[in-house]
This record gives structure tokens, C-alpha cells and sequence, in this order.
């Protein structure tokens, strides 16, 4: 897949490197290299792949941490299956649980509790499981966001988007059918809800609810069916996605944080090995242990508690797992629209925030880089990250996603939030089902202007340099703040963003233009080579060059002279 | 632009001996100043640092066997029913300490590993040059020769039927494989689903019985204000799974209200005994069975979604996502005082689904 490169450490390597002489060490990796290669051609690889460059950043572990949970869920699925039972039959619970010995359960619900009570550590690897399984779907979701908000996804990483996007929603459907596997009474509530889900399409629901459920719900297949789902399907098309997924990283390398040194052809930081394996391997085991000690000390889904499913009875404040909250609170807080057409029933207010919400969900999130990319015209390769602020429009979107997304998560808990609060349930669904529409349009406005805030703080520094906190008084008595020039890299880093092409544009429809307008005419421009000098050279006498003269693109950008930097300025 | 791929990014750059690097690119006005070159670390700088680092380090990884053999010790050692309260939690000794000394051990793995990397390593920065993602021009268009003289070679061009005739091969194979899925459950024919989904076992004559004891209920023990969850009497004869899926949809609840505080249609003036109703227990949005009881208000919520239901008002809708009354379960009494139902539910119950004929159903304000 990936053409081998030169590795441009070979020239920059420092010409004081030792020369090498065979130690010990390489005498003894000697044989079994040739061993290998002569059977792999593995030297190959790990020429190429050994040393291969990874930045450092906080925000590239979020992703790490949904594929080591991945890995756990793995060990700890696995683990599970040498006990678990995915059979409905009916049997007498006779385990060392004593308050449910007698009580006609599942054996699926029975072996739950078996794993849970009677094999040892098997509460240990289930809580785990669970654990991590929240997790998987958080570092999924937050891995999602700082690739949104940083541009990760723009060319030539559409592809590896929309393989997040899939894995994303694989993810929530894996989370689903574990969820349950155990049978008991608050998975089976779970279960009964999605066979409402899966009736409500219009026209084939009642064929698929047939079909899934083998006749009428709850039937007799449904646990061992999801079973199959849970340990071989699923995983195993997550497998492949997330194996496509590492090797386009791989081969696209990874993207950068601006910064001195940093360009779109190259990459800064450390080699795979040994230091990317050590942080990153560590960091799989940093992830193992704190799930296990979660695992440990953290009660999850005590199902002994719930008791088996009855399709009879129910617990007040049941939830699904935190993922599906948002679904759950749009299904809560939706009008009770049905509409009925001759002989049939169209559950509006079950299929559109149900099957509706989650198809928009998904296909928003697959085409918005496509979206973005007609929007702008950019069709450059990216390889270095904007700051947030930098894309006024685009992070703006994604606040105003992440508003809706809690809004409707709020509405997942409007019967907890009631009773904690002491406010009435009724009321906060009315309210709610305003706010899901208002909240998100307001989060948008208030994050384009915070942003482009932060856009001319930027260039109030890059103009004017940083305050210095030194006030002076003039012979007229005026006061002023020094201000000092900042360093060449960090000028660097505030000036790398994309630039878009100005308005008016040639070329695009006008439809195209209002379009980019819209997206990014309220952008500042970045100064240019001669304002930055100008800047450099009037020094600081505060002359109220407050850089609002720099606001809309498509200013004088012809007719710029060759410019220099001064090099006092660092 | 795309097949020239990512051939028009136009950074030329230009080192200049200080490492500043000159972009003729009018996007970047300011000049590359190179990697900068952090200062040394702490653990470099003071060896006695450096030492207590490799000390720490050392000191993650020998820890691990202690833990790892507590936690064999412990597996074998410690008996399930043995309890630790710690605050307000109580926990199995057996699995607490399992977990503590399972997770501490991993755990310090991971951090001995990378503070080794930190602390201890080479911590040079290095710089990789990028490609774009693109193939060469070249490659790309011997890549297409290839593809085009492969497709010289099959003949296609003069043979085009062997192409067509191929595809639509391949096409129909999706009939057998669809074929072969259609047994996943039985077809929901009209005449299926009126066995089905589309009726319960109550009917004339079944007594309604406590939903725990199978007691049944005599009219008589009913107080005003209160609720019994009640099934049907021949309940009792399903077992496993065909439990489940009567019990999913005969499931009622049963309440006592005072008649002149409720509406009673003239269509259902025989179907309650002294203001005691039946109610179908399943939610008409999603299916949950409905519980939570307001007495003063008569009203129904469901926990699940909060659908409100008035029981004094033939169960319409009063709040929440449901759209249809919930049915009510027409019940007399029997020679003994017992409850019983003088037939099956008028229309289906539980959540909507797409053939259901939903014109029968009570809406606020029938008579």
C-alpha cells in the first residue's frame, strides 16, 4: 500500500552520529533479522515503518483510547463467552445469588449471574467489559470532535472520515446488543423499545419486526441472534474498518498542530520506535488499568438488582447506556404525531426522532466534509491542523451540534432531572422541544462571534506584539501599554491557517458565492507580509491600529510587494 | 484539479542557513523559523533527576510481579461471600481486590513504559517529509494503461455479451441469498398478525388475577383510589417463551375510581363494574408497561417516556409522546364477586405498527 519513502532524517541526521560499529547487541539481532527477511522481507518493513515520524499532541490519545478499549472489550468479551449462555429457554435460577434461587429466569439471565457471583473474578471482567464499552464510545465520539473542530477530515482524509463515521455507528449498535444479552428486566425494557423502533417504519416495519424477532416480540431467538451480532458480526466488520482505518493513517501520516518548523510537507516529532512504542504501548496499559480498576471499584449494571425480564413490569428512571440518551430524550420530548390513513398507522413520533434522527445524525456527520469542501473550493491537501477559531463557521457548527446532541441528552433524563430539581417533568419536555431548535441556533451565533473574537486577538497580537503590562504616561498625560514584538515561531503558528479564495471569487455560481460569504466571509485575513512589517517598523506607539481594518477577505491582495520580515523582530 | 492530486500545493521553500525557512507563498507571511529546539529536560539537565526517573521507572515494573502474585493469592485465597464496606459501598472482598490489584498492575505497566519514554529516552524531535497522497502523474496514468490493456486482452470490446450477461449473473444471485432469509421469522399476513399481534387470551369470561399471586380479584376488595396489575387467569397455562409474549401483551392494570368523578362514554357504560376500569398495561407509544399512578389526578405516566394517560377519561393521551388511548379491557363480574373480562381488548394493543386500522380507537370526546 504504502511506497516506500526516503526518510528525510537520513539528511538531517547530525553528522556527529557514531559510526556503527557492531556492537554486541546488533551481532545477536544479526541471525534472526536474516531469519525473517529471508522469509518476509520484513527488513523492508521495518526500515520503513520502525522509524516513522508521530507528533506529539494531548488530543491524538483521544482516538488511541477508543482502539485500546476496542482491545479490552476483546480480552474481556472473550473472557465472557467461556460462561455465557445465549439461550431464552426457561430455567430455575439455583446460583449463589440467594434472593433470586427459585425464580424462573432465562438462561442467558442465569449464566449472567453465574459469571457474576460464581466464577471468580467473572464481575471483575463483566464490569470491565461494560466500562470499557462506555468508554469506547466516548473516545469514539470525543476522537470525532477534535477531528471536526481541527479540520483533521478535510483532503486527503475524507475517506478515513467517513470509515470514523461508520465505525462510530457500528459502535452504537454493538453497544445496543450487549446491552442486551443479559436479560434482564432493564435490557429487556431496552429490547422492548427497539421493537417499537422497528415497527414504527412505515410500510415494512411490522415485516421487520417480524423477521428480527422471529414473529412476535420478545419470541424466542432474539437473545441469540443479537449474540451473533455482539461476538462475530459486528466486531468483526469492526475489525476490518478499523484495520482500513490505521493503515490510511498510516500511509496519509499523521496531521500536525501548527507550529515553528510545521508545513503541510512535513512531519514533527518523535519515531515510532522506541519512543511511540513505549508512550503508545504504555498508554494501552495507562487505559487497561484505570478500566480495571473502574472494573473494580465502580458498580456498573447490577442486574441481579433489576431481576429477569418481564415484559409486564418495568422500573421507574430506567435509561439506556449513555449513548442512546440523546435518542432516548428525542423520543421523550417528540409531539405524540401519528397520523392515520385508511387502514394504517404512521408513527411519526417514533420514527422521526427515532430512525429519523439517528439516519440524519449519521449522514450529516459522512457528507460535511464534502459540504465543506464545495463550500469553500478548497481542494488543497491538509496536513496541518487549523485552531478552532481559525474556521469561524465550522466550529460554530459544531458547537451548535454538540448544544443539540446535550439538549436532547437533557431530554433522556427529564424524569431524573425532575426530581433531583424539584421541577415539573411536563414543563421541561415543552420546554425542551423548543430549545433542541433554539439552543443549537443561538450556540452557533455565540460561537462564530467568540471565534472571530479570538481571530482579531490574534491579530492584535501579531500587529501590535503582546502586552507587556507596562503602562507609561505621556508628557500630555496619556497612557499607553508597551507592548512587545512575539517571537517568530508563534507569529508563525498565527498566521499558518487556510486562507479561502477572496470574495468576490471568479469563476462560481452566485449561489456558490452567497454560500461562501456565508461560510467564511466574516473571517478576519491574515495580515500580510507588508501590514506586518508596517507594523514592525511604527513600533509601539499605540497609534489605535486596533485591527479592525482587516475584517472581510478579498481586501489588497494584489499589488503586494516582495516583503521581508525584519528579522528583529525575534 | 484532482488529477493533479495534491501536486498544487505551491510551498517552495528555500532554506536559508540560519534553518529560517523563505515561503514565496503569499498564504504564509510569516517566515518559517524552523523546528525550535526545546530545552534540555530536567532528567537530562540533573543527573540526580535522571536517577530518581530511572529509580521510578524501575520501580512501576517491580512493583507488577507483587501485584500479580496478590491477585493469584487472592483468587485462591479470599471466599466470595466475604463483604468490605467502604463508606457507603459495599463490596465483595473477592472482586475489590481482584480488581485493585488486576488494575494497579496494568496500570503500572503503562506508566513505568511511558515515563520511560518521557523522562529517560532521546528526545529529539524529528522531522519527516510528507508526501502528498497522490501517486505520480506518470504512475496514475500507467495504472490506467494497465487497466485499459487488461480490458483489450479480455475481448470485451468485440464480446460484449460476455460482460452483460456476467453482471446480470452476478445480480440475480441476490435473489437466492434474499430467498434464503425469508424464514427469519413468519410473514405478518393479515391473517398472522390477527393471531397475533393483533389479539391477546382474554375473552369472555377470563378472570383478572393478581399479576404476582394469580390470585383472582374480587370487585368487592377494591378500595377507591387503588391499583392492582392484574393478567389474565389462563396465564398460567404458557411457559418460557410463550409467556413472555402473551404476558408482553395481556398485562393490564386495574383501578377503582369513583364514578362521579370520571367520564364515562356512553359506548363503555357496560364496561366497568362501580368505577372499577381496566386498563391494557402496554404503553400505545413504545410498548413499556405503564405504572406509576396518580391518584388524585387519575392519571397513568409511563416511566419509559413519560407518556400520560387519563384513566378517568377512557385513557386518552394527556402528555407525552403517545399518540392513542391506551385500550380498555371491557370487565364484569362473575356468580363470586371475581372480575372478568367479557371479552378480548376492541383494538390492538401495544405500539403502533404500520397495517394497524387505528379508526377505532377511543379519542377524547366519543361517545
Amino acid at each position: 500500500m504504502a511506497k516506500p519513502a526516503a526518510l528525510s532524517e537520513e539528511r538531517t541526521v547530525p553528522p556527529t552520529e557514531p559510526e556503527r560499529v557492531p556492537g554486541p547487541v546488533l551481532k545477536r539481532l544479526a541471525g534472526p533479522t536474516a531469519w525473517a527477511d529471508e522469509r518476509t522481507g520484513a527488513a523492508g518493513l521495518g526500515k520503513y515503518f520502525l522509524r516513522k515520524v508521530f507528533p506529539d499532541h494531548w488530543s491524538f490519545l483521544l482516538g488511541e483510547i477508543a482502539l485500546y478499549s476496542f482491545v479490552i472489550l476483546l480480552l474481556t468479551g472473550v473472557f465472557l463467552t467461556l460462561w455465557y449462555k445465549p439461550s431464552m429457554a426457561e430455567i430455575e435460577y439455583e446460583g449463589s445469588y440467594q434472593l433470586l434461587r427459585g425464580v424462573a429466569v432465562s438462561e442467558a439471565f442465569a449464566s449472567t449471574l453465574d459469571i457474576s457471583f460464581d466464577i471468580r473474578g467473572g464481575l471483575l471482567m463483566r464490569q470491565v467489559h461494560h466500562w470499557s464499552a462506555m468508554l469506547f464510545v466516548a473516545a469514539m465520539f470525543a476522537h470525532m470532535l477534535r477531528v471536526f473542530f481541527t479540520g483533521a477530515f478535510r483532503k486527503p482524509r475524507e475517506i478515513n472520515w467517513v470509515i470514523g463515521v461508520a465505525l462510530l455507528s457500528l459502535g452504537l449498535i454493538e453497544g445496543f446488543a450487549g446491552y442486551s444479552l443479559p436479560d434482564d428486566l432493564l435490557s429487556g425494557t431496552g429490547l422492548r423499545f427497539v421493537d417499537g423502533l422497528i415497527r414504527s417504519i412505515p410500510v415494512v416495519g411490522t415485516w421487520a419486526e417480524f423477521f428480527v424477532f422471529n414473529g412476535e416480540f420478545p419470541g424466542d431467538l432474539i437473545i441469540s441472534r443479537l449474540y451473533m451480532a455482539h461476538i462475530l458480526l459486528i466486531p468483526g466488520i469492526l475489525l476490518g474498518l478499523i484495520a482500513a482505518h490505521m493503515a490510511l493513517l498510516v500511509y496519509h501520516k499523521h496531521t500536525q498542530y501548527p507550529g515553528p518548523g510545521r508545513t503541510d510537507k512535513n512531519v514533527v516529532g518523535y519515531p515510532l520506535y522506541p519512543i511511540y512504542m513505549a508512550k503508545a504501548g504504555g498508554f494501552f496499559f495507562i487505559v487497561f488499568g484505570v478500566t480495571v480498576l473502574m472494573g473494580a471499584t465502580m458498580q456498573i449494571n447490577p442486574l441481579w438488582t433489576y431481576g429477569p425480564y418481564n415484559p409486564s413490569q418495568v422500573t421507574a428512571g430506567s435509561q439506556p447506556d449513555w449513548y442512546m440518551g440523546w435518542v432516548e430524550g428525542a423520543i421523550r420530548i417528540m409531539p405524540g404525531w401519528e397520523s392515520h390513513i385508511g387502514g394504517t398507522t404512521w408513527s411519526w413520533n417514533i420514527f422521526l426522532p427515532g430512525v429519523g434522527l439517528l439516519t440524519l445524525l449519521f449522514v450529516l456527520l459522512g457528507v460535511y466534509p464534502w459540504v465543506e469542501a464545495w463550500l469553500t473550493g478548497d481542494k488543497r491537501e491538509h496536513h496541518v491542523l487549523e485552531r478552532p477559531r481559525a474556521n469561524a463557521t465550522r466550529t460554530a457548527f459544531g458547537v451548535a451540534g454538540i448544544t443539540c446532541f446535550s439538549l436532547f441528552m437533557i431530554g433522556g433524563g427529564n424524569d431524573i432531572i425532575a426530581v433531583m430539581f424539584n421541577l415539573s417533568l411536563n414543563t421541561i419536555s415543552v420546554v425542551l422541544r423548543w430549545a433542541v431548535f433554539l439552543g443549537p441556533v443561538l450556540a452557533f451565533i455565540i460561537t462564530k462571534r467568540i471565534c472571530i473574537a479570538l481571530q482579531r486577538t490574534d491579530q492584535e497580537r501579531l500587529l501590535h506584539g503582546s502586552e507587556s503590562g507596562v503602562i507609561q504616561r505621556s508628557p500630555v498625560g496619556g497612557y499607553s501599554e508597551d507592548h512587545r514584538p512575539i517571537s517568530q515561531g508563534e507569529a508563525y503558528t498565527l498566521t499558518h491557517h487556510n486562507e479561502y479564495p477572496p470574495l468576490p471569487a471568479e469563476g462560481v455560481s452566485k449561489r456558490q458565492l452567497q454560500a461562501r460569504r456565508w461560510f467564511y466571509g466574516d473571517n478576519m485575513s491574515k495580515p500580510t507580509r507588508a501590514e506586518l512589517e508596517a507594523a514592525a517598523s511604527h513600533g509601539h506607539d499605540g497609534d489605535g491600529h486596533d485591527g479592525d481594518g482587516h475584517g472581510g477577505n478579498g481586501h489588497e491582495v494584489a499589488g503586494r510587494e516582495s516583503r521581508e520580515l525584519s528579522s528583529s523582530r525575534d | 484539479m484532482s488529477h493533479t492530486g495534491g501536486s498544487d500545493i505551491s510551498v517552495r521553500d528555500t532554506r536559508t542557513s540560519a534553518g529560517t525557512t523563505r515561503s514565496d507563498d503569499e498564504r504564509f507571511p510569516v517566515d518559517n523559523p524552523g523546528v525550535e529546539h526545546e530545552p534540555p529536560r530536567w532528567t537530562d539537565a540533573d543527573p540526580d533527576a535522571g536517577r530518581s526517573a530511572y529509580t521510578f521507572v524501575v520501580g512501576c515494573f517491580a512493583l507488577v510481579p507483587v501485584l500479580a502474585i496478590a491477585f493469584v493469592v487472592i483468587y485462591f485465597a479470599v471466599p466470595q461471600d466475604v463483604f468490605i464496606d467502604v463508606g457507603s459501598n459495599h463490596y465483595m472482598a473477592q472482586h475489590l481486590l481482584l480488581g485493585l490489584t488486576l488494575g494497579l498492575a496494568i496500570l503500572l505497566i503503562g506508566v513505568g513504559a511511558v515515563q520511560w519514554a518521557r523522562l529517560l529516552m532521546d528526545d529529539t524531535e524529528r522531522t519527516e517529509e510528507r508526501h502528498t497522497a497522490a501517486s505520480s502523474a506518470e504512475t496514475r496514468t500507467a495504472a490506467i494503461d494497465i487497466v485499459y490493456q487488461g480490458l483489450q486482452e479480455t475481448n470485451l470490446g468485440r464480446r460484449k455479451l460476455i460482460g452483460r450477461s456476467l453482471l446480470g449473473a452476478l445480480g440475480v444471485l441476490v435473489a437466492p441469498a434474499a430467498v434464503l432469509l425469508a424464514d427469519l421469522g413468519p410473514w405478518p399476513t393479515a391473517r398472522v398478525r390477527a393471531e397475533t399481534i393483533e389479539r391477546t387470551i382474554w375473552g369472555e369470561g377470563v378472570r383478572l388475577v393478581n399479576d404476582v399471586t394469580y390470585e383472582p380479584i374480587l370487585a368487592a376488595d377494591l378500595e377507591i383510589g387503588q391499583l392492582v396489575n392484574a393478567e389474565p387467569e389462563n396465564l398460567q397455562e404458557f411457559h418460557g417463551h410463550h409467556l413472555q409474549v402473551e404476558r408482553a401483551k395481556a398485562a393490564i392494570i386495574v383501578v377503582r375510581m369513583d364514578p362521579n368523578s370520571i367520564t364515562i362514554p356512553e359506548s363503555r357504560s357496560s364496561w366497568h363494574v362501580n368505577g372499577i376500569l381496566s386498563y391494557s398495561k402496554i404503553c400505545t407509544h413504545v410498548g413499556c408497561p405503564i405504572s406509576l399512578w396518580e391518584q388524585q389526578t387519575h392519571h397513568l405516566l409511563c416511566p419509559c417516556h413519560q407518556s400520560t394517560f387519563d384513566l378517568g377519561n377512557s385513557g386518552v393521551v394527556v402528555f407525552g409522546p403517545a399518540a392513542r388511548s391506551l385500550p380498555q379491557l371491557p370487565i364484569s363480574t362473575d356468580a363470586e364477586g371475581y372480575l372478568i373480562a367479557t371479552s378480548d381488548f376492541t383494538v390492538p394493543v401495544g405500539p403502533s405498527y404500520f397495517e394497524r386500522d387505528s379508526r377505532n380507537d377511543y379519542e377524547d370526546g366519543d361517545a
